[in-house]
């Protein structure tokens, strides 16, 4: 694996000093590439998959989720990912996809919610959530953002998702606005979103859940911070937090507007 | 008189006529598995009992020129050519060089698509096994890259 | 059972392009678990399509094919309302049929 890493970092070096005059710029290639794979995303499989489960009579109570409330009325799920997150009176907290659907599993459903959120990424009831995350990504498919800011809670969520994405810490004093925090930035041949407003911060809440083709996973909102913490060398975030669901309203108010293109195809 | 042992030999050999023209799956040879662990386009050639390579301007290899991520390469072998009996593509710095076999019937296009994991910048290559055993190819080089870090 | 396959096949004129999405893992065998073992092969070996119950297409396939395949090929004299039938079976014998209608 090494001497092929090697091979790898020559050769992106070798191609990183291709003279100006190159009749395709690597950006514009790596442009085509990501077109090329926009039809027949395996997303699909997960969303197919997700929509059966909302449908399905599941867990100790024996029932569907087609009575679940994502914002918009119970069963509604149209547009209601285009307005997460956003306050919920029942639980009286703003709440993402993600954390409103276990709310949906545990009071229609039974499951117990706390025990979803300890099951690691890709594993039983925790992929099946990123398989609901991802159909209903997809019912909003097109949709521009638009969530409120009415509530108070909405309003202290996205200060505090403000404060959180500035906060330097860790070992390698790091922040979301290291890599997300300005135009033009980019890791190697990564170009990385500018999260603080329009259109980067559409383009990067508007993409997840996305299917990762390096590992041939579906990431959600919540898999997707948890690896930007990662990143950053910070302690893991608990699934469904306030301080993930408040870095997403940060990034869903900064994109308003935006078009949501979720499930996307990501590297 | 025809002793069973010959009978047989033939059938046998009958069986592999009828499935080397394609057009009687029934007797499809079974899985290629040599051809699969051959490692160049001519030992590829060979396992199939096809012909020595010849590039041609009648097939056509399309894919991405750099691929962002290895793991999934989208590519495109076809070609307008008629007796074309199988579609080959290959990536020749793969641990193995062939990727996909499609056998061709008259209900269908020589025009197949798929994805690819590569491990490394390597030539990529869309070959049409004629049903006279001339193998005729198309080629270009697809750069990998891990690039960043997964946004 | 193995997920259901996503099949689009929408006709244009007298073809119909067919486009497949496949659930599989397709493990090449040559990965490495965490524990540094290599993970067994575990991929699809061979993939059939029928239109309306004839065979139209077979194909062969090796672990180099990528994880959760894309298939895409074109049927000639097709038109809405024909059934488009994919099978693909992997190298432990497990297999999975879905069926499609020309759109």
């Amino acid at each position: 694996m090494k001497m092929k890493k090697a091979v790898l970092l020559a050769s992106l070096a070798s191609f990183m000093t291709m003279p100006a005059s190159a009749q395709k710029t690597a950006i514009e290639a790596i442009e085509e590439y990501r077109a090329m794979l926009q039809d027949g995303n395996p997303a699909d499989l997960f969303e197919a998959k997700g929509e059966d489960l909302w449908k399905t009579a599941r867990g100790p109570k024996n029932v569907t989720l087609e009575k679940c409330n994502l914002g918009k009325g119970p069963g509604v799920v149209k547009g209601a990912f285009v307005e997460l997150p956003r306050y919920f009176a029942d639980t009286n907290r703003v709440q993402d996809t993600e954390s409103r659907l276990l709310t949906c599993m545990e009071t229609l459903q039974g499951f117990n919610a706390a025990e979803i959120a300890k099951i690691p990424f890709g594993r039983g009831e925790q992929s099946n959530v990123t398989a609901l995350a991802t159909w209903i990504a997809a019912e909003s498919k097109g949709m521009k953002f638009k969530l409120s800011q009415d509530h108070v809670q909405e309003k202290t969520m996205f200060e505090v998702g403000k404060r959180l994405f500035f906060a330097r810490g860790g070992s390698h004093d790091f922040s979301c606005s290291s890599c997300h925090g300005e135009d033009g930035k980019r890791i190697r041949l990564q170009d990385l979103p500018n999260l603080t407003k329009n259109p980067g911060a559409g383009n990067g809440f508007g993409a997840w859940p996305a299917y990762r083709v390096s590992n041939g996973q579906m990431w959600g909102m919540q898999l997707r911070l948890n690896d930007c913490y990662r990143q950053q060398r910070f302690p893991y975030p608990v699934f469904g937090s306030d301080a993930t669901i408040a870095l997403g309203v940060y990034m869903g108010v900064n994109g308003l507007g935006g078009e949501s293109i979720a499930p996307a195809i990501k590297r | 008189m025809q002793t069973r042992r010959e009978t047989l030999k033939q059938s046998a050999v009958l069986a592999g006529l009828l499935a080397s023209t394609g057009l009687f799956p029934q007797y499809a040879l079974a899985y290629n598995k040599g051809a699969f662990e051959a490692k160049s386009l001519a030992d590829v050639l060979k396992a199939l009992g096809a012909g020595a390579p010849v590039e041609s301007k009648d097939v056509v290899i399309g894919g991405p020129d750099i691929a962002e991520n290895g793991a999934v390469v989208p590519l495109t072998a076809s070609t307008a050519l008629a007796g074309v009996k199988q579609v080959l593509i290959l990536v020749e710095k793969n641990p193995s060089a062939m990727v996909a076999l499609f056998d061709v019937t008259d209900s269908v296009e020589v025009n197949f698509s798929t994805r690819a994991k590569m491990g490394q910048s390597s030539d990529v290559y869309a070959v049409a096994v004629m049903v006279d055993g001339q193998a005729l190819y198309a080629k270009k080089e697809v750069k990998v890259t891990l690039g960043g870090c997964g946004g | 059972m193995a997920d259901p396959m996503r099949i689009r096949a929408q006709a244009a004129g007298d073809k119909a392009t067919v486009r497949v999405l496949m659930s599989h893992e397709m493990e090449s065998g040559q990965r490495k678990d965490a524990a540094g073992k290599l993970v067994p092969a575990w991929f699809i070996q061979d993939v059939e399509a029928k239109h309306n119950g004839k065979s139209v297409m077979t194909a062969e396939w090796g672990p180099a094919v990528s994880k959760n395949p894309f298939l895409q090929f074109t049927v000639k004299g097709a038109k809405a309302g024909d059934k488009i039938a994919v099978t693909w079976k992997d190298n432990k014998g497990e297999t999975r049929t879905d069926e499609a209608t020309v759109s």
